[in-house]
């Protein structure tokens, strides 16, 4: 099997592959774990009972999903070394560090503190166990900030130097973090996994209020949700927008192959709205244009020159049609979060935030919104990368393990297979715990669990009611 | 080749520690994985998974630090061993995907008695500890370098000394999981856990004995490091200090203390596992790269030092609080509502 296929080409699928089926769980857990600490926070301070639900009903849901998301990610702590041997060896001394932190800082902090917010609320108090809801959120915040750092300096290298052996060695670690696009990659990337969260708890609230607009638990979480749509869709739109101009300094050749611009525009550029790009000529086709409009956006001045691709080397243009296409749909996604924010608000004003149903079937349509804005968003980013691993610096097709395609094929149809397994239960698992609205009195992971012989034993739900008299 | 303790030394001994402590705490995860099919009641399935669901995610994050402490330590040895290893690697990964989301996805099932999520559990958990043994067995047999780049094929880690270190590790984790079991567990689980303890020793101790006899054979280094004078002296405690604990361990199984059967099977695992270092070092590719030549520059390594000479004795600290929190023996049943 595999004997004709291109070995980097199939290395690539097995990255793009593993990488979006992973993506969308960090991206989940990061805004879940911050909502989780949130309704905690909010049901030790007011003691209401919905709040208690609300967490418990959430933690099932995010015990599913962050299992998911630990046993893809370690696929790919592995798979750098697995397929991208060359570029481990050359770039392991400046992102292994970065990755080593994140593991320290970030991952035992979760999984230390996970097992105690999973089953523990009986067995340490509220306090503590408070405390560990709040690690948790804390250590997927962390692990943004690390992981962030390192594909940033993938994407802008900073703060190194070459040796006699051809790796990049460490120079300087705070410009090496701190590289010019982190800063605007960890915002970015943050707000998205907050309004991504936002949108599929929005969209669970929705589904329950269409059945029964007076439930309460659906009816906080959709207003929760709905004020994260609002007030956080704007700032991610000025904070997508000062991330493309910090591209555009860095790494001109991505918002070329995003703008479509093969050529150069002496006198203002046209922002491209639609079109077909064609990679071999060179240019974009049937293409719908708004004249002089782009320069406005990136150099702030109708008239301002603006280089294409036609002054960057054939070899090193980036597959313009793909990021074309993937930059579009995230952007559109993100003015959709906008309108569905800003027709919340208007119902908000209005008091039928509960009753309007076109407004609760918005939301619900919008669910997996985030996850689709999360996806073409990297991807915009990643290709746009291309054909670098290292940008400027480190070609993709110069990174990969010396290995036959066999090999490569073999494992990527391996995880094909078992991803298509585990997805399909846990993805079937998600849905039905969400299909059930939170009932009183809600019980968390440790119902499910026998309970152990030492320490007190009242059940959660008691402690529930019992803060909430 | 610098003083006797330099900083790629040290960090030789991080990455050793990493895999240990992963070795012998996710060892007794993939045991009770291992044994699973021999405990075919529900209610005695419910309270071995309960014994680790709190605890499992944070012993494999070691793997994680292992694995990323190798590539940020010394990458070149990461770089050439990931391929060399690359089917168990995969293998592996894929075992601990099953073995993982089991956890949460048999309680999502409709509970029947046989809960596929059971299934993937007890394979996903004997498929990543084979791969992990084949993987130490291949590392010691030594891979094909050619400059800095892994030269061999796919398949070449597979030779009956990866495959009996395959087994032996599995052997091994067994015996983690059912002392693990007889320290976690109440009754005629307790009871059977025992009896399994009994025959997993001397399979252990086999298995033991197997992979020492056949390693000299592999490369005439390891046979000169253990029985050339003056390092017989060095290395004949190990053997004998397996003798002391593998007799207090036979005590400890006899007399029925819970504690002791695991804490001296963990010991057991120290014991082999220091062996293992004493063939090896200084490669970390045996035969081909030292520590030194696949050291990542001091820069990168002291970076990294700093953060773990803070962060290891904080994270073993709120990591033993989660183990004292679910502390004591696990009940079967008690808590369904």
């Amino acid at each position: 099997m595999f004997e004709g296929w291109d070995a980097i080409t199939l290395a690539r699928a097995q990255f793009a592959f593993t990488m979006s089926f992973h993506i969308v769980f960090p991206a989940f857990s990061i805004g879940l774990a911050s909502y989780l600490a949130v309704l905690e926070a909010l049901w030790l301070w007011t003691g209401r009972e919905v709040f208690i639900n609300l967490f418990n009903y959430w933690l099932k849901i995010f015990a599913v999903a962050f299992g998911m998301g630990v046993v893809s990610g370690i696929v790919m702590s592995y798979q750098f070394g697995t397929n991208w041997a060359v570029f481990s060896d050359k770039a392991g001394p400046v992102v292994g560090p970065l990755m080593a932190y994140e593991v320290l800082t970030a991952f035992f902090l979760e999984a230390g503190f996970l097992g105690v917010m999973l089953f523990g609320l009986e067995r340490v108090g509220h306090r503590l166990h408070f405390l560990a809801t709040l690690m948790v959120a804390i250590g997927t915040l962390i692990s943004a900030f690390w992981i962030l750092s390192a594909n940033s300096w993938m994407q802008t290298p900073a703060g190194y130097a070459v040796n006699a052996e051809g790796q990049f060695v460490p120079v300087d670690w705070l410009k090496v973090i701190f590289n010019p696009s982190f800063p605007y990659r960890l915002v970015h990337m943050v707000l998205a996994a907050y309004l991504t969260t936002a949108l599929v708890v929005g969209a669970v609230g929705a589904f329950h209020l269409l059945r029964d607009q007076h439930l309460p638990g659906p009816r906080v979480m959709f207003s929760m949700a709905m004020w994260m749509a609002t007030l956080v869709a704007p700032i991610q739109i000025v904070a997508g927008d000062q991330h493309g101009l910090n591209t555009l300094a860095h790494q001109p050749a991505k918002v070329m192959a995003m703008e479509g611009h093969y050529q150069s525009h002496k006198d203002g550029a046209p922002l491209v709205l639609f079109g077909l790009p064609d990679q071999a000529v060179g240019k974009v086709r049937y293409s719908i244009e708004i004249p002089k409009l782009s320069s406005l956006v990136l150099k702030h001045s109708l008239d301002a020159p603006l280089a294409g691709l036609d002054t960057v080397p054939r070899e090193n243009w980036p597959p313009v049609p793909i990021i074309f296409w993937t930059f579009r749909t995230m952007v559109g996604l993100g003015f959709l979060i906008l309108g569905l924010g800003l027709f919340s608000l208007w119902a908000r004003w209005r008091g039928t935030l509960y009753q309007s149903r076109l407004l609760q079937r918005f939301a619900l349509a919008m669910g997996p919104a985030g996850f689709a804005a999360v996806l073409a968003g990297w991807f915009t980013t990643e290709v746009g990368r291309q054909p670098f691993l290292v940008y400027g610096v480190l070609r993709t097709a110069e990174s990969a393990s010396p290995l036959a395609a066999p090999a490569v094929g073999s494992s990527l149809l391996s995880f094909v297979i078992a991803y298509f397994i585990v997805y399909a239960a846990g993805l079937t698992y998600l849905f039905r715990l969400m299909a059930q609205p939170p009932y009183h009195g809600e019980q968390g992971p440790s119902g499910d669990m026998p309970a152990h012989a030492a320490g007190i034993t009242p059940a959660v739900g008691a402690a529930a009611e019992g803060a909430a008299r | 080749m610098t003083g006797i303790v330099d900083i790629a030394t040290i960090w030789a001994f991080i990455i050793a520690f990493a895999v240990f402590v992963y070795v012998v705490m996710d060892g007794f995860d993939l045991g009770l994985g291992l044994l699973f099919p021999l405990f075919p009641e529900k209610a005695d399935r419910d309270v071995i998974m309960n014994s680790v669901a709190p605890v499992w995610d944070g012993n494999e994050t070691w793997l994680v630090l292992g694995g990323g402490g190798l590539m940020a330590a010394f990458p070149l040895a990461y770089a050439v061993l990931m391929p060399a290893l690359y089917t168990p690697m995969v293998a592996m990964l894929i075992g601990l995907i099953f073995r993982g989301v089991a956890f949460e996805f048999r309680w999502r099932t409709k509970q029947s008695p046989r809960n596929r999520w059971d299934i993937a559990f007890a394979g996903g958990s004997l498929l990543a500890a084979l791969a992990q043994g084949i993987a130490l067995g291949a590392i010691l047999q030594g891979v094909r370098v050619e400059g800095r780049h892994y030269a061999g094929g796919w398949w070449d880690w597979l030779t009956p000394f990866s495959i009996l270190t395959g087994v032996a590790l599995a052997i091994g984790y067994a015996l983690l999981g059912a002392t693990w079991l007889v320290m976690k567990a109440e009754g005629g689980l307790r009871d059977k856990a025992y009896r399994l303890s009994w025959f997993l020793l001397f399979a252990m101790l086999g298995a033991i004995g197997a992979v020492s006899i056949a390693t000299p054979f592999l490369h005439v280094q390891y046979t000169e490091r253990w029985f050339s004078w003056p390092n017989v002296i060095l290395t004949a405690p190990v053997p004998i200090a397996v003798a002391a604990v593998t007799a207090l361990l036979l005590r400890g199984l006899a007399n029925k203390w819970d504690y002791q059967p695991f804490l001296l099977s963990l010991l057991l695992f120290a014991l082999s596992y220091a062996g293992l270092g004493i063939s090896m070092y200084p490669y970390i590719v045996p035969q081909s790269i030292t520590i030194w030549q696949a050291a990542s520059p001091e820069n990168s390594q002291l970076f990294m030092l700093v953060g773990v000479a803070g962060l290891i004795p904080l994270i073993l600290g709120y990591t033993a609080w989660a183990y004292w929190v679910f502390r004591g023996k696990v009940r079967p049943g008690s808590g369904y509502h």
